[in-house]
C-alpha cells in the first residue's frame, strides 16, 4: 500500500505537469492542476493508512 | 553588497535557535547529544553543499542543463563544477547566493533533528543530511532559485512570475519539513510514546525557557534570510528591507499571539511550547511572500500559520501516529506550504521583479500566480516527498537510523556520548513503562 501511495504522488506529478504544458486556458489547466493535486492527496492516505496499519502489526 | 552581506551574517542566529528549540522540546537526557547533532548536521550540510550541491544548484544566468518540451526550455538542473570550482567569491551575487545557502542548507537539515529527537542516531543523522545537502535540496533550490523550471513558469507558460519564494518557505522549510515526515515514519514513535492501544502519552519538553529563547534568536536569523533570499533570489532592491523585516515580524508576532489564544481557549492556559511553535510557524510562512505583500496581508498569514499549526500538531500525534516531539512537520512543512500559497493569494509585484529569470522587460502579469504556487507545492508533495523518503529508506537499511532500546532507555547522551548534558539531575527511567 505504501508503493502504491508513492506511486499515486508520484502521479500527480505527472498530472501537474501535464496541465501545464498541454494545456493553455487558464480554467482547464488550473482544474487539472488541482485534480493532480487530488491524485496526490489520495497518495498521501495510502501512505499515511500503511504507516498506520504497520504500527497496529507491531503493536 | 554590503547590505547583503550583514543579512547573510544574521542566518547563522536561526540555526543556533531552531537547535535550542529541538534541544528544549526533547528529553533531558538527550539535550547534549541533540546540540552536537545540530552542530554536526550544520558542519555535514555547509562540506557537501560545497563539495557537490551547488554543483546541482547553480545560480541564475549560470551553466545549466536544460531541455526542451514543446518548444519551451526547461532548465531542470545546474552544471556547475564541484568544489565551487569556477565561481569567483568576490561578493558577486552568484558567490553571495553561494555562501547563503552553505547556511541554509543547514537550516533545512536542522529541521529533521524535531522529528527524530531522543531516538535518531549520530551517524544516521549526518548520514541522512549528506543526502539531503548533496541531492534533494540542491535540486528543488535549482528549480526554485536557479533559475530552473518552477521559476521559468511565467516566462515559458504565463503563470504569473513564475513559482516565487524569496525566503525559503518551500526550499528550505517544507524541503526540511517532507525530510522530517519522512524521518519520523521511518524511526517510528518513541517507546513510551504510544500506549498499547494506540493513546499518546504527553512528553513535555525539558527546557521550556531555552524554547521561546529560541525563538528570540530564530525571529534574529529569519530578518537575515528573508531579506538577503529576497534580494538574491527575487530581485528586490536594498529599500525593500524595511517591508521584508516589518513583514517577518509581524507574521511570527500574530502566529505567537493566536496559538496561545488557541492553546489558552482549549486547555485553559496558554501552552508555552506550542506558542513557541507558533512563532516559529509565523517565520516559517512568512519567507515566501515577505517581500510582496502589506503589513495587513502579513498578519493574515500569520494568524492563518499559528492556527494551522497547532491543529496539525494534534492531528499528526493523534490521527496519524507520527512522532514529533519538535512539532517540526506542523512548523516547517505544513505552515510552509500555506506561505508559498499565499504568495498566490496576496501578494503584489513591482513591475521589474520578475524572479530574477529572463523575459520581456514590459512583463508585468499577475495572472495564475496561484497556479504556478500550485505546481511548486505539487512538486513538494509528488516528487520531494517521495525522492526523501527513498533516500532514507535505503540508508536506513543499510546502516539502521533508530538507536537500540537500549539506548533510549539510557537516553542518547549516555548511549552515543558516554555523558550527559546535566550530570548533576537524576535520570527517573519510569516514563519507559509499557502503559
Amino acid at each position: 500500500m505504501k508503493l502504491a501511495g508513492f506511486l499515486f504522488l508520484l502521479a500527480g506529478w505527472g498530472i501537474v505537469l501535464s496541465a501545464v504544458v498541454l494545456l493553455t486556458s487558464a480554467l482547464p489547466r488550473g482544474g487539472f492542476v488541482l485534480a493532480g493535486m487530488g491524485v496526490e492527496a489520495v497518495g498521501l492516505i495510502l501512505v499515511v493508512r500503511s504507516h498506520l496499519l504497520l504500527r497496529g502489526e507491531r503493536g | 553588497m554590503a547590505l547583503c552581506i550583514l543579512c547573510i551574517l544574521l542566518v547563522p542566529f536561526a540555526g543556533a535557535g531552531l537547535a535550542f528549540v529541538n534541544t528544549g522540546l526533547g528529553r533531558s537526557r538527550s539535550a547534549a547529544h541533540s546540540m552536537l547533532a545540530a552542530l554536526c548536521v550544520m558542519a555535514v550540510a555547509a562540506l557537501v553543499y560545497v563539495i557537490c550541491g551547488f554543483a546541482g544548484q547553480g545560480f541564475i544566468g549560470r551553466p545549466a542543463h536544460v531541455f526542451t518540451v514543446a518548444g519551451k526550455e526547461w532548465n531542470w538542473i545546474a552544471a556547475e563544477p564541484l568544489f565551487l570550482r569556477g565561481l569567483p567569491l568576490d561578493g558577486s551575487p552568484a558567490s553571495l547566493a553561494a555562501w547563503l545557502q552553505m547556511l541554509s542548507v543547514g537550516l533545512a537539515a536542522l529541521i529533521p533533528l524535531g522529528a527524530g529527537a531522543d531516538r535518531w542516531r549520530l551517524r544516521a543523522c549526518c548520514l541522512s543530511t549528506a543526502l539531503l545537502a548533496g541531492l534533494t535540496y540542491p535540486l528543488f533550490a535549482h528549480w526554485v532559485w536557479g533559475g530552473g523550471w518552477l521559476a521559468q513558469l511565467g516566462v515559458n507558460y504565463g503563470l504569473g512570475r513564475g513559482f516565487v519564494d524569496a525566503g525559503g518557505a518551500s526550499t528550505i522549510q517544507v524541503v526540511g519539513g517532507l525530510t522530517a515526515l519522512a524521518i519520523s515514519w521511518i524511526l517510528g514513535p518513541r517507546r513510551s510514546k504510544y500506549s498499547l492501544e494506540g493513546m499518546p502519552a504527553a512528553i513535555p519538553g525539558h527546557n521550556a525557557v531555552l524554547v521561546l529563547f529560541a525563538c528570540l534568536l530564530a525571529l534574529l536569523g529569519w530578518l537575515g534570510l528573508n531579506c538577503a533570499g529576497a534580494m538574491l533570489f527575487t530581485g528586490a532592491e536594498p529599500g525593500r528591507t524595511v517591508l521584508i523585516a516589518v513583514n517577518t515580524t509581524l507574521a511570527a508576532a500574530s502566529s505567537a499571539l493566536v496559538a496561545a489564544v488557541i492553546t489558552g481557549i482549549r486547555f485553559g492556559k496558554p501552552d508555552a511550547s506550542l506558542s513557541a511553535n507558533g512563532w516559529i510557524g509565523g517565520l516559517v510562512a512568512s519567507s515566501a511572500a515577505c517581500a510582496f505583500i502589506t503589513p495587513a496581508a502579513a498578519i493574515v498569514i500569520g494568524l492563518v500559520a499559528g492556527t494551522l499549526v497547532i491543529f496539525a500538531v494534534e492531528w499528526f500525534e493523534l490521527r496519524m501516529a507520527v512522532d514529533d516531539p519538535g512539532g517540526a512537520i506542523s512548523v516547517h512543512a505544513v505552515a510552509g506550504i500555506w506561505g508559498v500559497l499565499a504568495v498566490g493569494f496576496f501578494a503584489h509585484f513591482p513591475s521589474r521583479v520578475l524572479n530574477v529569470v529572463s523575459g520581456p522587460s514590459s512583463w508585468s502579469s499577475d495572472s495564475n500566480q496561484w497556479v504556478a504556487q500550485l505546481v511548486g507545492v505539487a512538486t513538494l508533495l509528488g516528487f520531494v516527498l517521495p525522492l526523501t523518503y527513498c533516500l532514507n529508506w535505503f540508508l536506513n537499511r543499510f546502516y539502521p537510523q533508530r538507536v537500540p532500546a537500549e539506548g533510549e532507555r539510557q537516553g542518547m547522551d549516555l548511549y552515543e556520548l558516554g555523558a550527559g548534558a546535566y550530570p548533576e539531575f537524576a535520570t527517573y527511567t519510569d516514563d519507559f513503562m509499557q502503559r
